[in-house]
């Protein structure tokens, strides 16, 4: 079992990080990154170059951002496997639709959440946060990423195989998305810092719920 | 290569298929023992892959039920191999899976194009490469849907030789295809006698 999982973690992550260009979609993180990077650089051009006012909003704005560069790559996440029959030779072999999913959130954060924390740094730059700020963003990142990941791969294996499916989870990822949102961004308001740990709580909560739930969605689209 | 290791065995009882509203067959049975071989045939759209994906568990009858004993191999349109990446890589990593060097590489002219990305493989290559896929499984019970579409005449009498083979070793080969399969003791079983 250790084999088999250490095989498909590894085509995972060859596949969506980028290393060798194989397995999964390939793209790599880079364009999620980028994308991110855009989304920071263009909102100071959007409400106006006042420093106060960029500080106040900056880390709520790095948190949209992060959930809308988790969405992009919703699409490669599962469906292709799907439809390339590599979920019915898995399932041949005894190797369960949850494992396959779990491995896949692992690396799925791997590809994005990482590098998203290190754009991070250069987006709060641009923004302007206090060292402070940025302390807490980066924890915010460090605990909710995970959830959205996990969010992100099953509702990718949900959507798959429907027609349009890749606008679908992206529509569907923005509303179940907003409680990490709310208690990550809310973090950074005075008093907030309660907020980490419910980011954590909401993460933990789709850690362990998604492989089932994506799991059982793949299986539904088998039929 | 080595041979299947348990007594393969599948039986099919009563199976009835159903895709959307229509019922493709019903009242479907048969046996087959280790080294025995049946072939489905039936026109286009009759149910043949259908009723493959019902002995590989992979879909669930509408009645009847299937018992198997040993592990499913199943070869189809799609080959399970990461289009972008080089065969011997996306063989590789069902090598990694299944714990077992990759197998039949030579025999089936697979050598010169382990570099070649998967994407860029004729269909005929892909089927090749399916086949040593399932080479590498060392499944006892080989599910093969259409195994000579696209195989050139060198390449087709090659997978033909491959289930006999597999048969001889105890092994159990159950082709769907309307094409005809050259096979010793090969029984066949059309699903137009149990249409709907």
């Amino acid at each position: 079992m250790i084999r088999v999982l250490g095989a498909l973690l590894r085509r995972d992550i060859s596949g969506l990080i980028g290393i060798g260009r194989g397995g999964v979609g390939g793209g790599g993180p880079v364009l999620p990154i980028l994308f991110f990077l855009a989304v920071a650089t263009i909102y100071p051009f959007a409400v106006g170059a006042d420093a106060r006012l960029l500080a106040q909003t900056g880390g709520g704005v790095i948190w949209v951002a992060a959930l809308l560069a988790a969405i992009l790559p919703l699409d490669r996440l599962v469906e292709p496997d799907l439809e390339r029959g590599l979920f019915d030779q898995w399932a041949l072999r005894g190797i369960s639709e949850e494992w396959v999913i779990a491995i896949r959130i692992l690396s799925h954060w791997l590809s994005f959440g990482p590098p998203l924390m290190l754009a991070a740094l250069l987006a709060s730059a641009l923004l302007g946060l206090s060292a402070q700020t940025l302390g807490t963003v980066e924890l915010g990142l460090l605990a909710g990423t995970p959830g959205l990941a996990a969010l992100g791969v099953a509702v990718a294996a949900l959507t798959a195989g429907l027609r349009g499916g890749a606008a679908l989870a992206g529509l569907l990822v923005i509303p179940l998305g907003v409680p990490l949102l709310i208690f990550g961004a809310g973090s950074l308001s005075a008093g907030g810092e309660s907020g980490l740990a419910l980011t954590a709580a909401v993460s933990l909560v789709l850690l362990a719920l998604s492989p089932f739930a994506g799991g059982a969605a793949v299986r539904a689209a088998r039929d | 290569m080595q041979g299947p290791r348990i007594a393969a065995r599948i039986a099919a009882s009563g199976l009835a298929c159903r895709r959307g509203d229509r019922l493709l067959f019903r009242g479907l049975s048969f046996t087959l023992e280790p080294g025995q071989a049946l072939q489905v045939t039936g026109d286009n759209g009759i149910g043949k892959s259908s009723l493959l994906r019902l002995l590989a568990g992979l879909a669930r009858p509408f009645s009847g039920a299937v018992t198997r004993q040993g592990a499913i191999g199943l070869v189809d349109e799609r080959p399970a191999l990461d289009p972008q990446l080089p065969l011997g890589r996306a063989l590789g990593f069902w090598s990694r899976i299944d714990g077992r060097a990759p197998a039949g590489i030579e025999p089936l002219g697979l050598s010169a194009l382990l570099d070649v990305p998967v994407r860029y493989l004729s269909t005929g290559q892909r089927k090749r490469a399916a086949m040593a896929r399932l080479l590498g499984q060392d499944a006892a019970i080989w599910l093969l849907d259409e195994p000579l579409n696209g195989l050139d005449i060198h390449a087709a009498p090659l997978v033909e030789k491959m289930a006999a083979r597999h048969c001889d070793k105890g092994g159990i080969v159950v082709v769907a295809s309307h094409q005809r399969f050259a096979l010793p003791g090969l029984t066949h079983l059309s699903v137009a006698d149990f249409a709907a």
